[in-house]
């Protein structure tokens, strides 16, 4: 459904433009309907780059980005684009930014009526809204006609999920929508998104932290400095991590019922073996090797 | 023991009432002791924090003591407290990486904050050099803009200027949410460290992630709502929590290992009450499961086994 073949991201940097920085290096991956992929890094790996590329925020440097088809780069003009976003949506980290303070929070919804739905009549409307809001399972009475301060991080987030839902969308960019809401209710966020994937919605699922990505995703992507560093079957690269830049996040992952020290004493017991990592040939490139099925590792930066 | 508090409480005023952010905390640390301080965004654990060093302008300490090594400190008093702060008690904010002054090298600033609390900056000079090298800076970053460092740098070096006088208590307050997961580890592995070399007595980590905790602390304290639900040894808290909050908030963690496939996990329902007009008993009785008529009146924090306290009516 969405494909990315070959991708760059260079930025410009410095006082007039004359730096240069790969964001994100020679990046291929493929998300399929009902599928949840998980692209996991920490701050700089290019994750969030990759979320706004797909959204047609900022366009790549090079490679081409396609979505059910069509390279997205070459979509031109308003209409198009609105078709566009009526496939595809974003939901972002901070719930309570997103909102206009002064105004009722479902008002999201009768901004999507106006520019997608102009011909809907209220009624159907309303049981359109109703409909979302029970996908999202958020109660009407507690979030309609209420301003965003009256609303929790986790309601906001879900209403926004919601808002998404109105189009029919067919692929959902999630960049780190749980890091601002609290323990009790993440979990709630989280299983929705496993609902959604069940009805067939593909999730590009951005996040920093490896617990969250392995809890929903079906594939995960643990980036470095812009450039894949392992990618297959999420159980297969959390349980068989094979570069060594996951196996070292992996220990560093606080865990609850181990202790950082009980880890790094497993792991000099059984240390992994080392696994044979492709080479770069120039700057720009980033090849992939597959190691077993579908579970590839990526260039050793260092 | 290092640090008592009795029965503290402290308000925020607002224009339409007080908010009962610290509605009678009781509790203990003792020498050598890290203490996590856990719990969901307005809990109250930062106001605890904060209380223990500097209330701001629009908190009000409204009753209840708290004792360091056997002296009465003066968290009402902003006057009193003054000797205190950096010498005895000392805090690393949240975000430590802006705390920074950003016009000023760090040697400068670390120089003028001595003088103004009263010690020759030549006296400790050494001592700083040595630790920043002990969490793994260069001692070149003395001459070097706050900007020119990376977030982890800027922490650790918050971290050494916060207990370069060796306080009694350190309050670290979120000091690692900002930081990537490999940094993050190092950060808390030297706070660690710190308290080993007893360059502080003992510490109150604040925090909202449970198993970041676990890591580092000896025990876990669990806040709700402005009262404590829980405190034990870190191992006790996570492996058998007595109260049904914690039990609740435990159980809704994904761990690196847990999948939708495996089974799902469930959160806690409803939202944590407002402090403006607290429900009167056991705050979280409209969220618990086990609720029953007695929750009404507030649960005393009593000690169930050595060590474990935990506020509910079902496990006293």
């Amino acid at each position: 459904m969405l494909e990315l073949k070959h991708v760059h991201k260079v930025y410009r940097v410095g006082a007039f433009g004359g730096g240069r920085l790969r964001a994100v290096r020679d990046v291929n991956l493929t998300v399929e309907p009902g599928e949840v992929v998980s692209l996991i890094g920490e701050s700089g790996s290019g994750k969030s780059t990759i979320g706004k590329m797909v959204l047609g925020l900022t366009r790549p440097s090079a490679g081409s980005i396609t979505f059910e088809g069509t390279d997205i780069t070459t979509i031109r003009g308003h209409s198009a684009r609105k078709e566009y976003y009526r496939r595809v949506q974003g939901v972002f980290q901070d719930p309570f930014s997103c909102f206009n303070p002064i105004f009722k929070a479902d008002r999201v919804f009768e901004m999507i009526r106006t520019s997608y739905f102009p011909e809907t009549s209220t009624p159907v409307w309303r049981e359109k809204v109703l409909d979302a809001l029970a996908t999202v399972r958020l109660d009407p009475d507690n979030v309609l006609g209420k301003y965003p301060h009256q609303l929790s991080g986790g309601q906001l987030q879900r209403l926004l999920i919601a808002r998404a839902l109105l189009l029919d969308i067919r692929l959902l960019v999630a960049d780190e929508i749980i890091s601002m809401l609290d323990a009790s209710t993440r979990i709630d966020v989280l299983n929705l998104l496993a609902d959604l994937k069940e009805r067939g919605l593909g999730i590009l699922f951005v996040t920093h932290d490896l617990s969250l990505g392995n809890y929903v995703s079906d594939r995960s992507v643990i980036l470095r400095k812009g450039a894949i560093a392992e990618m297959g079957p999420t159980s297969k690269v959390f349980d068989n991590p094979l570069h060594p830049y996951s196996r070292h996040l992996l220990s560093c992952v606080p865990q609850l019922h181990r202790t950082w020290a009980e880890v790094d004493a497993e792991l000099e017991a059984d240390p992994p073996e080392d696994v044979v990592l492709p080479v770069a040939t120039d700057d720009a490139s980033a090849p992939l090797l597959e190691v077993e099925e579908g579970h590839f590792v990526g260039i050793d930066q260092g | 023991m290092t640090l008592r508090v009795n029965d503290l409480k402290v308000y925020y005023q607002t224009l339409r009432g007080d908010v009962h952010a610290l509605d009678g905390v009781t509790f203990d640390l003792a020498d050598g002791e890290i203490m996590g301080l856990a719990g969901e965004s307005g809990c109250g654990k930062t106001t605890l924090g904060k209380s223990l060093i500097r209330l701001d302008s629009r908190m009000r300490h409204v009753g209840g003591t708290v004792e360091l090594d056997g002296k009465d400190v003066p968290v009402g008093d902003d006057e009193a407290m003054v000797p205190f702060r950096y010498h005895e008690i000392s805090l690393i904010p949240q975000y430590a990486m802006s705390a920074l002054n950003p016009t000023r090298k760090i040697g400068r600033m670390v120089n003028e904050l001595l003088r103004a609390r009263g010690v020759r900056p030549a006296d400790i000079a050494d001592e700083l050099k040595r630790r920043l090298e002990l969490v793994g800076l260069d001692p070149d970053v003395l001459d070097r803009f706050p900007i020119e460092l990376s977030g982890g740098m800027k922490q650790r070096v918050v971290m050494v200027i916060s207990t370069l006088l060796n306080p009694s208590l350190l309050i670290a307050d979120e000091v690692t949410s900002a930081l990537d997961v490999s940094t993050q580890r190092a950060v808390a592995e030297s706070l660690v460290e710190f308290r080993d070399r007893e360059y502080v007595k003992s510490m109150i980590f604040v925090t909202h992630d449970i198993s970041l905790v676990y890591q580092m602390a000896d025990t876990i304290m669990v806040m709700y709502a402005g009262h404590i639900v829980e405190k034990a040894s870190a191992k006790t808290v996570i492996n058998e929590p007595r109260h049904p909050y914690t039990q609740m908030l435990i159980g809704a963690l994904p761990e690196v290992g847990s999948t939708t496939v495996q089974g799902r996990l469930e959160g806690i329902p409803g939202t944590p009450p407002g402090l403006l007009d607290p429900p009167t008993g056991c705050r979280f009785k409209d969220r618990c499961p086990l609720a029953f008529d007695k929750c009404s009146e507030r649960p005393p924090l009593v000690e169930i086994e050595p060590g474990h306290w935990a506020a509910c009516w079902k496990t006293g």
